[in-house]
């Protein structure tokens, strides 16, 4: 039931590409096709659920509702509410006794809106609060898919990580979340690098065999043979001579 | 460009050659021992009186030949692993050993001399069933193979098939056994189980049916597991439900009947159950030359020993089979000699005051003092006897650290549940310990609790066995030096165990802590004295530990609560249809990192990033398409559940093999696309500047670290991988590599780093980078058990030693193997041909010259002072 959608869009592109290749003229046909691929992906949207509780016993509550955008370049985006003053007091408690404040998301797919209902479960994360409260509430949550864009994992951080126990006075500073969002795909590790090898190989072949062709031996040390000759020349003339010198000396 | 890379090539080549082991080290160091499983058949040779060769077939596919006086191997054979490769019987006549392989898919003969194959003859496709020699007059020429429904006669010399028959009414008629009398007939059994057992005698001419009886027979249902053919052609049965024996001339002419034979019922009911075939008990009888009988016995035993015993109840040797299937192994420090032992104690001992501690101090001196004169007394007796008869033997009273710490004892686990302690450097074993009641599908970890290094508290052992289906498992602690059992009374298990974790937390006699979490998340402690409970109150908010649940994908990570109970605090879920999880690695807990990072080319350090919590999963695809398979790979933090990695390896499927070290993480698997095994190795850096560089927390390391990746083509599959390891860390790491050759390949690190550049610069020379080759060298100065091949090698352990040079190997699957390797050479040994003397002259020579030139020196100031 959830691949049928899958496929439609599957079978929409190749068209769309063969189309391309086969006549200009249609491409803005095949254009269209490919925007309402993308409407068709337009955000939707899951709960960010979070928990802090004195006692350490997770009762998650709403914490904001996470936009979500599948197709070729995923999205995502964040709108949440500002902490209640009970809240803020509930955390600050629960940072006093280095409790857990723990998100959850539901596990959901990117790319096939229809299989949402399927998967139970959540995804669930946690920071000390003490780090969450002493950061001002700044955090990092980041969100992994896997290759076929479900959900796998989510992790928050906050910036500054440390617990160092100075104590936060401004109530304002406990009011919003300052989030940043983030939504990772996972990397494709790389392949051996042959091709770039072989050419640089070739190249290095080039660089060391042309100059050998052009030159002979002679060419490239006719000075020093040159050179030579005109010494065992010039001492075969000068031994008499030189012997003589010798022979003077002692 | 190129003269730098060839440079490189001389320098690498150059250190790599003396990594070889001379001529003159080979077995100097290392041992290998040679095992072959579980016996299923085995024969004597008996076509010679002085013979003394043994022939086996075990379980593990493998036809070997035994010195029968010493238990020594003269050659094995070492066949395919899996039903391809079963043994399904074995024959012996004369200088021929027979045998049909792989469930009745050939016939082969073998050589019993030399061990060489003869001939090879393939089969018709049928399960096998029985095979037998075919004589005329006491002359064996053919052999003949039943198989379910057909039946065949090959030549002895050639294995050339001489007739082929099928068998009548097979699809009711159960043949199971086959039969020549030497005369010119072949008979067949068969039964129709509970009603009648058939009788077809074959014409060994052309395979026409010359016979054909029906005997009444309605208490048989086997022939296989209840009969056996005796003497002249008597067949003989065992009923177990009435203990009766029934007895039937095979070759009788006219309507042959059972002859039943009531066993007498005595007070003692004898229990009958079946004849078993191949039964554990090989007796060979043999006249004597004074003509009396005399007989030698192979026994079989449920721990896989092999025992050869002798006339008067002689235990001639002892072969433990087990050890061809050793599942997991530790290595444990010896402990100390008595007087190092002394010195501990006396330090480790609270002090009570000065007078008692001077007696101490004076009592232990004066044992000091007796082991010294002991020493000497033994040192003057070895030098009175004759040279060869001084015997180093190693036994489990003399055992004693030595100087480097390099002779340890092993722990070998094995399959059947026998444990072994082995003296690493002779290999010999010094203790045993059967475990009964070991489930055949149980999984072991075997945890050291405390190390030698707590005198005067014994080293303690634990194994963890798991039933692998019900998940119910039992500890069993032990002294891993002397191999008994501790008197420690292990808990009481009554739950599954899901994951069993060592804290670093000690109770008073310095025993590590074991948690065993059951499958409701509840945690025993091990052990669970007042302090231990105590400690893990106070730490229980610092302790986390993760559960991997593959089969649905699931990793999710625990917290522990002060009343011991635990609380889910991350999840993570990979999705089962798109990939499932392979293998989970953490790190080694004993393994040291020396340096916190690396000196870049500009003098820059780029920093590891040395995450002790990090678990690697890799995953693989569950679609098998070769162009759609991928393996994942995912860094996870086992504390916060971060993902610190994620990345798909496209176009590759396994069996992946990876290792798990350092910043690094290595793995092998096989590209689809162009159908060869790839390297991949990736490094964690934290970049220039270290967040916090006094201490790792993981609750508090908010930026991910750099990663870096690359890939190589290795020009072999393998079969294990692992990292050597060292006593600080500071040696250079090597990767062992377990071909399927039986070779350990020892690969530099350095071959395998992300930051191998394509191109040269000045600063990746100043590096001692080696330019970026797609293919990865195997080369035979590499292997370090030189010709000494380890048969399907399955797994290697490394262990350090007292040097930080030296890394010990031990490599197991069929054989054993240990070794030693120096991945940076040894730089902190003298060589062997030091120059001692050399030295110590000029040393001496020295001294004396400037004691001279002193003196000359002076007596010149005091003549020049005097003038």
């Amino acid at each position: 039931m959830a691949s049928v959608p899958r496929s439609f869009l599957l079978l929409s592109i190749i068209p769309t590409i063969l189309i391309l290749c086969a006549d200009f003229a249609c491409c803005n046909t095949g254009r269209k096709t490919g925007d309402g691929l993308d409407t068709d992906f337009s955000g939707f949207s899951v709960p960010l659920e979070h928990s802090f509780q004195v006692d350490d016993v997770s009762r998650f509550r709403m914490r904001g509702a996470l936009q979500l955008r599948g197709g070729r370049e995923t999205s995502v985006s964040l709108s949440q509410s500002q902490l209640s003053e009970e809240d803020r007091n509930t955390l600050k408690e629960v940072a006093a006794v280095d409790g857990l404040y723990k998100i959850r998301v539901p596990r959901v797919s990117l790319t096939d809106r229809q299989t949402e209902r399927q998967m139970d479960g959540y995804l669930t994360a946690f920071v000390r609060a003490c780090s969450l409260v002493e950061s001002h509430l700044s955090d990092v949550i980041t969100l992994h898919t896997d290759v076929s864009g479900y959900l796998i994992g989510v992790s928050i951080v906050t910036i500054p990580g440390a617990c160092r126990g100075t104590e936060v006075e401004d109530e304002v500073d406990l009011e919003a979340f300052n989030t940043t969002l983030t939504i990772i795909a996972p990397t494709n590790a790389p392949q051996p690098e042959t091709a770039l090898f072989i050419e640089r190989m070739d190249i290095e072949h080039e660089k060391r065999g042309k100059p050998q062709e052009q030159k002979s031996f002679f060419a490239k040390y006719w000075y020093l043979i040159l050179g030579g000759a005109i010494f065992l020349m010039a001492s075969s003339s000068a031994q008499p001579s030189a012997g003589g010198a010798e022979e003077q000396q002692s | 460009m190129s003269k730098p890379t060839s440079l490189f090539v001389i320098f690498f080549s150059l250190f790599v050659m003396s990594e070889a082991v001379f001529e003159d080290q080979v077995g100097k160091f290392d041992w290998r021992q040679q095992y072959v499983g579980k016996t299923l058949f085995a024969h004597f040779d008996s076509h010679s009186q002085s013979s003394k060769k043994l022939f086996l077939a075990t379980d593990k596919n493998i036809f070997a030949s035994f010195n029968s006086r010493t238990g020594d191997l003269f050659w094995r054979h070492v066949d395919k692993v899996g039903p391809e490769g079963t043994i399904d019987i074995l024959l012996l006549h004369g200088q021929d050993a027979l045998m049909v392989v792989g469930g009745g898919r050939l016939l082969r003969s073998w050589d019993t001399n030399m061990g060489g194959l003869n001939w090879e003859a393939v089969l018709d496709t049928g399960s096998f069933q029985a095979a037998c020699f075919v004589a005329i007059q006491d002359t064996v020429k053919h052999v003949a193979v039943l198989k379910k429904a057909v039946i065949s006669l090959h030549y002895l010399t050639n294995g050339h098939q001489k007739w082929v028959e099928n068998l009548p009414d097979s699809d009711t008629v159960q043949y199971q056994a086959v039969y020549s009398g030497g005369e010119e007939e072949v008979y067949v059994l068969g039964v129709v189980p509970n009603s009648h057992l058939t009788i077809i005698a074959y014409s060994l001419e052309d395979g026409e049916i010359i016979k054909q009886r029906s005997v009444e027979a309605p208490w048989l249902s086997s022939v296989e597991s209840s009969c056996v053919v005796i003497g002249q052609g008597v067949l003989m049965c065992v009923d177990p439900a009435t203990l009766a024996l029934y007895t039937l001339p095979i070759q009788a002419e006219e309507a042959p009947q059972f002859n039943q034979i009531l066993l007498q019922v005595t007070p003692v009911q004898p229990r009958l159950e079946s004849v078993v075939f191949p039964p554990q008990l090989y007796v060979h009888a043999f006249l004597k030359k004074d003509d009396s009988v005399g007989y030698r016995v192979l026994v079989q035993t449920q721990d896989h020993a092999l025992t050869f015993i002798q006339q008067p109840g002689r235990v001639v040797w002892t072969r433990e089979e087990a050890l061809a299937d050793v599942v997991t192994m530790e290595m444990v420090d010896l402990p100390l000699t008595g007087t190092q032992a002394e010195l501990e104690g006396e330090f480790g001992k609270k002090a009570d005051g000065l007078f008692p501690m001077v007696l101490k101090r004076l009592s232990s001196q004066v044992i000091l003092l007796q082991v010294w004169l002991a020493h000497l007394w033994k040192l003057f007796y070895e030098a009175r006897q004759p040279h060869g008869q001084v015997k180093n033997e190693v036994t489990i009273e003399t055992l004693s650290r030595d100087e480097f710490n390099l002779q340890k004892m092993m722990v070998m686990v094995t399959a059947s549940g026998k444990l072994f302690g082995i003296d690493s450097k002779s290999g010999s074993i010094l203790w045993k310990h059967y475990l009964e009641n070991v489930q055949p599908n149980a999984v072991f970890k075997l945890i050291v609790q405390r190390t030698t290094a707590h005198f005067p508290h014994p080293p303690q052992c634990t194994l963890l066995i798991k039933d692998k289906d019900t998940g119910l498992a039992s500890l069993h602690v032990f002294n891993p030096i002397f191999g008994r059992k501790s008197h420690i009374a292990p808990p009481a298990l009554p739950r599954p165990i899901l994951q069993s974790l060592l804290l670093p937390v000690i109770d008073q006699d310095y025993a590590k802590v074991l948690l065993l979490v059951d499958d409701q998340y509840k945690v025993t402690a091990f052990p669970s004295t007042k302090n231990v409970l105590q400690q893990l109150q106070e730490m229980a908010s610092s302790i986390f530990f993760y559960l991997i649940r593959s089969d649905q994908g699931n990793l999710s990570g625990f917290r522990l609560r002060k009343d011991l109970s635990t609380e889910r605090i991350w999840e993570v879920v990979l999705p089962t249809e798109v990939q499932k999880i392979v293998a989970v690695n953490g790190k080694r807990p004993n393994e040291h990192v020396h340096s916190q990072g690396r000196v870049m080319g500009d003098r820059s350090v780029l920093y590891k990033y040395l995450n002790p919590n990090l678990l690697a999963v890799v995953t693989e695809s569950t679609d098998a398409h070769p162009e759609r398979a991928f393996v994942g790979v995912f860094l996870v933090d086992g504390v916060t559940g971060r993902i610190i990695h994620e990345a798909v390896q496209r176009k590759a499927r396994g069996p992946v093999h990876f290792v798990h070290s350092e910043n690094w993480v290595v793995y092998e698997y096989w590209n689809t696309k162009s159908r060869r095994n790839e390297f991949s190795v990736l490094e964690l850096f934290e970049g220039t500047e270290l967040y916090n560089s006094t201490v790792f927390s993981s609750l508090d390391r908010p930026h991910l670290p750099q990663v870096l990746q690359q890939t190589y083509i290795f020009p072999s599959p393998i079969t294990t991988m692992e990292a050597t390891l060292t006593e600080k860390g500071i040696t250079s790491r090597h990767l062992l590599v377990g071909l399927p050759s039986g070779a350990i390949l020892s690969l530099p690190k350095m071959f395998l780093d992300p930051r191998r550049p394509e191109v040269v610069t000045e600063h990746s020379r100043e590096e001692n980078l080696i330019p970026y080759a797609p293919e990865m060298p195997i080369r035979t100065e590499w292997f370090i058990n030189y010709n000494q091949t380890v048969a399907r090698v399955k797994g290697i352990y490394t262990a350090p030693s007292g040097l930080e040079s030296t890394c010990l190997v031990v490599a197991y699957g069929l054989d054993i193997y240990q070794t030693r390797v120096y991945p940076s050479k040894q730089f902190d040994v003298l060589k062997d041909d030091y120059d001692y003397v050399l030295i110590s002259s000029v040393l001496l020579a020295l001294f004396f010259a400037t004691m001279i030139s002193k003196r000359l020196a002076q007596v010149k100031l005091l003549n020049r002072a005097w003038r």
